[in-house]
């Protein structure tokens, strides 16, 4: 990603969960399950940082009296910086964590938790 | 302005399911397919965990009766719909040398797990597990994940993922109809429990 500064800049990150297995959307439709959620650890110069996520689908699973909103198969999760206004011409990494929980219809995995880095170029 | 592409993988587990034979031999009807003879059944492995009440739980004290050992965590739903399967069979069964014993995988620990087994009424003896538990137990990264351990102290039956609630019946009440015989505890061999590809979470990078 490259930006001057001051301009907006908009960094699409995509997921893929594997076939026959969901996540926990970012507003997981029951107190007790653990959300997808992103978070910046340290940005450099880029501000902000805002994620959009997308929108969840609603599945109903044997587990589940209820649907659930989770997130399966190929989505984006969409973050929005500015570059600094004082940020020096180069390269830098904004950092960041992802963390999500997955199950399949009949079994569930611990909580995880992925670096994501986003290298960028301030011209 | 180019957006940069990253891609944050989910890899997922693959369960490498231990299809357990159909029963033992005996003079009993009650048959669980997932009960396996008992010539073939080995050690559960010792550990000593803490209760609620911060007393410490030896497996090796439950020595003589038919135990349902759940692993479980408070954010795992297919969990959630078994813990009162669990709860009906304590209830039906403890008099007649069968206990419930759970393990919450909940890194959160009792400030997590007690308001949940509140919520749920259970009425058996529930433990928190650690890494090192699990890891004698094949790991337990799919939960839950439930062993059902004979008199002797050896596993009788190992259900990863949500189970059904009449194979979980019937294996009990063939192990309480019939006591396992066979392998001396100290020739059996602690490589019973399933194992399970682990969800690995790999980093994400920059395309």
């Amino acid at each position: 990603m490259s930006g001057s500064r001051n301009s907006a800049v908009q960094v699409k990150i995509p997921v893929s969960v594997k076939t026959g297995y969901h996540v926990n959307s970012n507003k997981p439709s029951e107190e007790y399950l653990i959300p997808l959620k992103l978070t910046w650890t340290a940005t450099g110069a880029l501000e902000g940082g805002e994620v959009t996520y997308p929108k969840p689908s609603l599945e109903k699973y044997e587990f589940s009296e209820k649907p659930l909103s989770v997130f399966t198969g190929n989505f984006d999760l969409v973050a929005n910086f500015k570059v600094a206004a004082n940020a020096p011409a180069g390269p830098g990494v904004a950092a960041g964590k992802l963390r999500y929980q997955a199950c399949s219809s009949k079994a569930c995995y611990a909580p995880k938790t992925i670096d994501i880095s986003i290298p960028y170029q301030v011209q | 302005m180019s957006l940069p592409r990253l891609s944050a993988a989910f890899a997922t587990a693959i369960l490498l399911g231990w299809i357990l034979p159909g029963c033992s031999s005996g003079p009993h009807t009650v048959k669980a397919a997932s009960v396996k003879p008992a010539q073939e059944r080995h050690e559960a492995p010792e550990f000593t965990l803490k209760d609620g009440d911060g007393k410490v739980v030896h497996l090796a004290d439950y020595r003589g009766k038919v135990v349902l050992l759940d692993f479980f965590a408070t954010w795992c739903g297919p969990c959630k719909i078994e813990i009162p399967w669990f709860t009906e069979m304590e209830r039906k069964n403890k008099d007649k040398g069968f206990a419930v014993l759970g393990v919450s995988m909940d890194d959160e620990g009792w400030e997590v797990v007690k308001p949940f087994l509140a919520e749920l009424n259970v009425n058996y003896r529930v433990v928190i597990g650690n890494d090192a538990t699990a890891q004698l137990y094949g790991g337990v990264d799919a939960l839950p994940t439930t062993f059902l351990i004979d008199q002797a102290g050896k596993i009788a039956a190992v259900h990863v993922g949500l189970a059904s609630k009449k194979d979980f019946e019937d294996g009990i009440q063939q192990l309480l109809q019939a006591p396992a015989g066979g392998i001396k505890p100290d020739q059996a061999l602690l490589r019973t429990a399933p194992h399970l590809d682990p969800v690995p979470a790999r980093s994400a990078r920059a395309e």
